[in-house]
């Protein structure tokens, strides 16, 4: 019986089934259904780790511990779990050990769309790259066997096409769940130089037999057709290829590294004209070139965006692109929500004209029109450093008109160490954090400071304010974001200090903590002028009646948080309790 | 590629498209297609513009429904249908709810909603309809059951048996908001023998 699986969630089956016991991650969009869907499983260890570092040193631990273990993250987590992953690449593992890279050509939600098979040549990974949700399952139980077997890491690379679609997967049963015996093996996971070159030894010995893996594995296998055309191409851009052209020969690649040069050779000698079709990053084709073989590939394909079937058909089989209808309509950007505690803080930092280092999460909207409260946003963390080397550069006089802005989530994935920073070497930087109690960009994701486990049971609470007194930050206040006047004197109090400051804005989520309504908000027509004041809060809950020139509540989406009110110079905003 | 039926589902974040596409993969599921159903999370959701792709027939390949062959498009809210236009074949179907919901530049009156958009639509493709779903579901008991009125007059122009519509939308509604969904199934199955 088959049944309709996002890729992610193929992915958690997969593990399920190869016997995985141990499943860790930071959420992060296109990867967060991975291990979310793991912790459904009873009998799997599965947590949110504090970000992607931590996540495959536990999972680093487990396997050495002789558990198989999942690791999974987005693109640019990888990038934050670098250090351990280059080095596990030497250790190798004892019990099987996958991580799965979520990459995100296209940028639906990401800050860059680096291509992480990448990570696979510069780090000697074999690398795995599924098309389909049944090939997520598949292959992932099969990356732990090879993991296994070639006593290696696996990156297993996916898309947020894949990560996002629902495809039709036979589930297959649950395997054992086997702890294999742990031996002290130091010369093995003591990676000190003595160690470590000779495991490097190890490393490149492995990547040889790979390769001659690589020439035989199911993962890999042609589709012949007409011959006067050769695709060769992965992932998710395979079932592209096949629909807009269903009629030509295609070598389709599951382990994208290392290659198997001598199929590639074979398939390129007996196809008129071979094409590379890869989202994103040239790197099947730079090592096809280098091997001599004449291969097209980025003359013909973008380095940017998301790839889509209409594109290779237009490229390879000169079909014309779709009419266009010429509808000249107004764009629809992402907003935050009503009733969100992000909107006060952005507000009142645009009204106080100060510079903003930002930072991840649905904050960063606070960038985009109508409160385009933001400078800089860079990667989880930044922000507060950012706001260090602002101060350093420009000197404390710009500091008292800076802030830095970072969520809860985000803080405790990778805040507190530019903070201990700002202490030690006397910034005198105002970070806000906006606790929302949740991490919420990914789908309200708990974190150490929620106090409450992936599986929801209650654990001990990270205490944000002790913690940051701990750093050496003394001045700390609590407020509510949605209280402006309170929000801005804090901030105000906080930037003529020539201390670092730490103002906690905290609400919860309104998606989360949907306070109950209990009034109703209008507009008296009297008393409106049209200033639009509170439509440059930027609330679906309020828009402007261009026939009348008032403001009006839009009752379907006004929660009744009441910051419009208080926007209000006129008290033409009035609030009905009951 | 003609043999796949190609339906494109358009809103705004938090219109409730997520559960139409479900429901019509999950029929197409059930009568045993091939189906692959494709949309984006993240950031879109957040009051942004959301498509949802589903596909179905013998053998689907790509989870995008190329541009300019999409069978059926399913807009909840009018901007989302012109938006998405160029995703429909010549001669495609264009179901648009009555619904308008200002998208930030209208709502701080820097730009006019296009009053005459359905004009506009139905123009480019005649085979364009428009129907008042959130009244309807009103009619039956909950605004939020517009959707399913969609998904009835949805199945009813693709030809989806209306008991394996039920099956599905039993299977992915809870118990509490069934007999609601159910009634709005059935009216936006009647709406469209009516047109």
């Amino acid at each position: 019986m088959k049944r309709l699986m996002i890729g992610n969630e193929a992915i958690a089956r997969g593990a399920y089934e190869a016997g995985a016991s141990v499943a860790t991650a930071y959420p992060g969009t296109p990867s967060t259904e991975i291990v979310s869907n793991m912790a459904r499983y009873q009998d799997v260890y599965a947590e949110w780790a504090p970000n992607e570092k931590v996540a495959l040193e536990v999972g680093i631990g487990a396997s050495i511990g002789g558990a198989r273990t999942l690791v999974a993250m987005k693109h640019v987590g990888i990038n934050v779990a670098a250090d351990p992953l280059y080095t596990v690449a030497y250790t190798g593992v004892n019990g099987g050990l996958v991580i799965v890279s979520a990459d995100d050509p296209g940028m639906h939600s990401s800050q860059n769309e680096q291509d992480n098979r990448g990570y696979g040549q510069f780090a000697k990974l074999p690398v795995i790259e599924p098309s389909d949700s049944q090939e997520a399952k598949d292959f992932t139980s099969l990356a732990f066997d090879i993991s296994e077997e070639f006593d290696t890491p696996v990156m297993l690379r996916v898309t947020t096409r894949l990560s996002h679609s629902q495809t039709l997967v036979e589930e297959g049963e649950p395997g054992e769940r086997v702890l294999k015996e742990y031996k002290k093996d130091a010369p093995k996971y003591v990676m000190l130089p003595g160690y470590a070159r000779g495991r490097h030894v190890e490393v490149e010995k492995r990547m040889v037999k790979l390769a001659e893996y690589a020439e035989n594995t199911p993962l890999n296998r042609i589709e012949w057709g007409d011959r006067r055309l050769g695709i060769i191409t992965s992932g998710v851009a395979y079932q592209y290829v096949r629909e807009a052209l269903p009629d030509v020969s295609v070598l389709k690649l599951g382990l994208v590294n290392p290659l198997p040069k001598d199929l590639i050779t074979s398939f390129a000698d007996q196809v008129e004209r071979l094409v590379v079709v890869e989202e994103l990053e040239p790197v099947i084709e730079q090592q096809i070139k280098a091997w001599g073989i004449d291969v097209e590939g980025k003359e013909l394909f973008t380095l940017l965006g998301e790839y889509s079937p209409e594109m290779i058909a237009q490229r390879l089989a000169g079909a014309e692109p779709a009419t266009s209808s010429q509808l000249d309509i107004p764009p629809r950007p992402p907003l935050l929500c009503p009733g969100c505690p992000h909107r006060g803080v952005f507000y009142t930092l645009r009204r106080m004209r100060v510079t903003v280092m930002g930072d991840i999460g649905c904050y960063t909207l606070g960038a985009l029109s109508p409160l385009e409260a933001m400078d800089a946003c860079v990667c989880m963390g930044a922000s507060i450093g950012m706001a260090m080397g602002m101060e350093k550069a420009r000197g404390e006089e710009f500091a008292a008109k800076m802030v830095a802005v970072i969520g809860d989530s985000t803080f405790v994935h990778s805040g507190i160490t530019p903070l201990i920073d700002t202490v030690y070497n006397q910034g005198t930087s105002t970070v806000l954090i906006l606790d929302n109690d949740t991490t919420a960009m990914t789908g309200h994701q708990d974190h150490p400071a929620t106090g409450v486990t992936i599986k929801k049971s209650p654990t001990k609470k990270l205490d944000i304010e002790a913690l940051v007194r701990a750093v050496g930050i003394d001045n700390v206040r609590v407020v509510d974001p949605l209280k402006l006047d309170e929000l801005e004197a804090a901030i105000r109090e906080e930037l003529e200090r020539r201390e670092p400051s730490v103002i906690i804005a905290k609400r919860a989520c309104a998606l989360i903590d949907p306070t109950p309504i209990t009034s109703t908000l209008f507009v008296d027509e009297e008393l409106c002028n049209g200033c639009k004041a509170c439509i440059r809060i930027g609330c679906t809950g309020i828009f402007f009646n261009d026939d009348e020139k008032k403001a009006a509540i839009n009752p379907n989406t006004c929660v009744s948080c009441g910051m419009c009110v208080q926007v209000c110079k006129f008290d033409a905003i009035k609030v009905v309790e009951g | 590629m003609s043999q796949i039926m190609n339906v494109l589902i358009t809103g705004v974040g938090g219109q409730g498209t997520l559960l139409a596409s479900r429901i019509i993969a999950q029929v197409a599921v059930d009568l045993g297609y091939d189906v692959k159903v494709t949309e984006v999370h993240g950031m879109a959701q957040r009051g942004g513009s959301v498509v949802s792709e589903v596909r179905y027939g013998e053998k689907v390949y790509s989870p995008t429904i190329p541009k300019g062959q999409a069978d059926v498009l399913l807009a909840f809210e009018k901007l989302e249908a012109a938006r998405w236009l160029d995703y429909l074949k010549p001669d495609g179907i264009v179901i648009i709810n009555d619904e308008r919901v200002d998208p930030l530049p209208v709502m701080s009156g820097k730009v006019k909603y296009p009053e005459d958009i359905i004009d506009r639509i139905s123009q480019l493709k005649p085979k364009t309809t428009v129907a008042d779903a959130t009244q309807t579901a009103i009619e039956c008991g909950n605004v939020k059951a517009a959707n399913v009125v969609l998904v009835g007059i949805l199945s009813k122009v693709i030809g989806l048996p209306p008991e394996k519509v039920e099956e599905a939308i039993r299977k992915l509604v809870p118990p509490k908001a069934l007999e609601v969904n159910l009634a709005a199934f059935r009216r936006g199955v009647d709406w469209s023998v009516h047109q």
